[in-house]
């Protein structure tokens, strides 16, 4: 190959390369640009406030679906919390290298990949027919808790190994337990990359249907309890785009969603540049 | 309760907090499984899953057209995808300067987080339309493919992205010494050297194709039948189980849990397979 051939290769290939970055970036801007530009319009208190009729109308607005949203984030979180991080803190501190670690990180690693509807249909055997929950709010959010554990596990696990060495050394040389380093020294060091974990399981609470769809059967009223079933505001797009026509109040929810998650993401990003920065500067 | 007591108990409770993601993996097979029998029984499992006719009315179950569906849309995104997400990869890793990647990851980071519904939704409005131009109803195995390839591309992306900055930097230094192109240097050096992790991430991609419900059923029209061009529509295996679940029962709803089943162990092999890549690549990279 002569030189001046493969200079126009590689003139060719970052075309190439360069296009694909500002394809992705098209796909992304056209996503949100769109919903924004035709739910933000629709947007208004009274959509926020007033709940949908539900059945094949499609009018009405999204107070209910906000209320289940809501009460569903907080009680799988409430859940999810002590198996996620007790398993966290068991892989970076306690586990050996042996056959019991590579089950726990196998059983970690294949259920982060099983999709949402298996998850789904699990939840609907288990929790809804055999444990008698119905189409509940407990009921998905028993399910969500199987399909976050890893995602808890992996990122708490992440925080956990980012605390310094030298911090748990201090703790057991001054005489500590090896449980009161971890409890006093090592979680409160980890607490924004654990807080940080628990964001991003809420972020895909947000966005997740097809687990829940099988498990909350999808009743577009007001809960008064954790039995009760009920709509996130996800399902409520979807019942909304696949039963309705009222695609306006379907681009709503879904700005409404956009707007929340792009908050998220933004929390996310700064829990962790602060975490970063500490864990560089304090060690 | 002193604290040596609590010391040397914690250590069981953090393991028992470890068990459960296992035991969950344990109970989701087991239980699909136990639901799926009847159909596997009643059908047979060659009928079952190479029958070409699903008609729950008359007790019939074949869930080929589904399988064949479910890879027509997952190839169809595979193929728009694979060398996209390679593309942008490799400009974040290798090509882009500091300010566009500062922008661009962000950007990928979102993607990630956009529910599936909305991706569906999306599809319905802006996609299916411009497919109907073309020919069909535009819910269609193109439709399919073209909103997963939005809805994959982050994962593409990312691994990719890590596993060419993993390479040990002196590979790069000696081609370049050598004379080779930066260009050159990506293509026979960088890329076959994070070939593993490269692999990991499209078959992870692959996984969450297969996977995806939600979005599938708003888009692929959900006929039960066998596409025989891109602008027919399909039902894949995950949109079939949504589908119909909240109102079968008896064999019907048995049927349904058989493809929780081989969606089950369809997913077990392509994710074993990945972790594997991810395995071999590192360690390749330490004795490289």
């Amino acid at each position: 190959m002569s030189k001046m051939s493969a200079k126009s290769t590689q003139k060719l290939a970052k075309a190439f390369i360069w296009g694909s970055g500002f394809i992705t970036v098209i796909i992304l801007f056209l996503i949100i640009g769109y919903v924004l530009a035709r739910g933000l319009p629709q947007i208004s208190l009274s959509f926020l406030f007033t709940a949908p009729q539900g059945g094949l109308s499609g009018e009405g607005g999204i107070s209910t679906a906000i209320v289940t949203t809501i009460y569903l984030v907080a009680l799988t979180i409430a859940i999810l919390i002590v198996p996620g991080i007790g398993a966290a803190i068991y892989l970076t501190e306690y586990a050996k290298d042996n056959w019991l670690t590579s089950i726990i990180r196998y059983g970690v690693d294949t259920l982060a990949g099983v999709p949402s509807i298996v998850f789904g249909l699990f939840g609907f055997v288990i929790f809804v027919t055999v444990l008698h929950f119905n189409f509940s709010i407990l009921s998905g959010a028993l399910t969500l808790v199987c399909l976050l554990l890893p995602t808890l596990i992996r990122t708490s696990e992440e925080a956990i190994k980012a605390v310094p060495r030298s911090h748990r050394e201090a703790a057991l040389a001054l005489g500590s337990t090896k449980w009161q380093a971890i409890w006093h020294v090592v979680l409160p060091a980890a607490l924004p990359g654990i807080v940080t974990g628990i964001i991003i399981c809420i972020g895909r609470i947000l966005g997740e249907t097809a687990c829940l769809y099988v498990t909350m059967g999808g009743s577009s009223a007001m809960p008064t309890s954790l039995l009760s079933g009920g709509r996130t505001l996800a399902l409520h797009l979807f019942y909304l785009a696949t039963e309705t026509n009222a695609f306006e109040k379907a681009m709503a929810t879904a700005a409404v969603l956009i707007i929340v998650i792009l908050v998220i993401n933004t929390i996310i990003n700064w829990l962790s540049h602060r975490f970063q920065a500490r864990m560089h500067g304090g060690a | 309760m002193s604290r040596y007591f609590i010391d040397r108990n914690a250590k069981y409770l953090v393991l028992a907090c470890a068990s459960i993601s296992f035991i969950i993996l344990a109970a989701i097979a087991i239980f699909t499984l136990r639901e799926a029998l009847p159909a596997f029984q009643h059908v047979g499992f060659i009928q079952l899953i190479f029958g070409t006719t699903w008609r729950p009315t008359i007790g019939q179950f074949g869930i080929l057209p589904m399988i064949i569906g479910s890879i027509a849309v997952t190839l169809g995104a595979m193929i728009l995808a694979i060398p996209l997400g390679l593309g942008c990869a490799v400009l974040l890793a290798e090509v882009a300067p500091h300010r566009v990647r500062q922008f661009l990851r962000p950007a990928v980071e979102i993607l990630v987080g956009i529910p599936s519904v909305v991706y569906g939704l999306i599809g319905i409005l802006l996609i299916v339309p411009l497919i109907r131009h073309i020919g069909g109803s535009g819910y269609s195995v193109a439709a399919g493919a073209l909103v997963l390839t939005a809805m994959v591309l982050p994962t593409i992306i990312s691994i990719s992205e890590d596993s060419i900055r993993a390479v040990p930097r002196r590979y790069k230094e000696g081609a370049l010494a050598l004379g080779a192109t930066h260009w050159q240097t990506i293509w026979h050096v960088l890329i076959p050297a994070a070939r593993s992790g490269i692999t990991a991430g499209i078959i992870l991609g692959m996984g969450r194709a297969i996977g995806e419900a939600m979005a599938m059923i708003m888009v692929t029209g959900n006929a039960v039948q066998i596409p025989t061009s891109p602008l027919d529509p399909t039902r894949t295996l995950a949109g079939g189980i949504a589908v119909e679940i909240n109102y079968a029962s008896g064999l019907h709803q048995s049927a349904l849990f058989a493809i929780g089943v081989v969606l089950f162990i369809l997913i077990l092999a392509i994710n074993s397979i990945a972790i594997l890549a991810i395995r071999r690549g590192r360690r390749v990279q330490d004795v490289g």
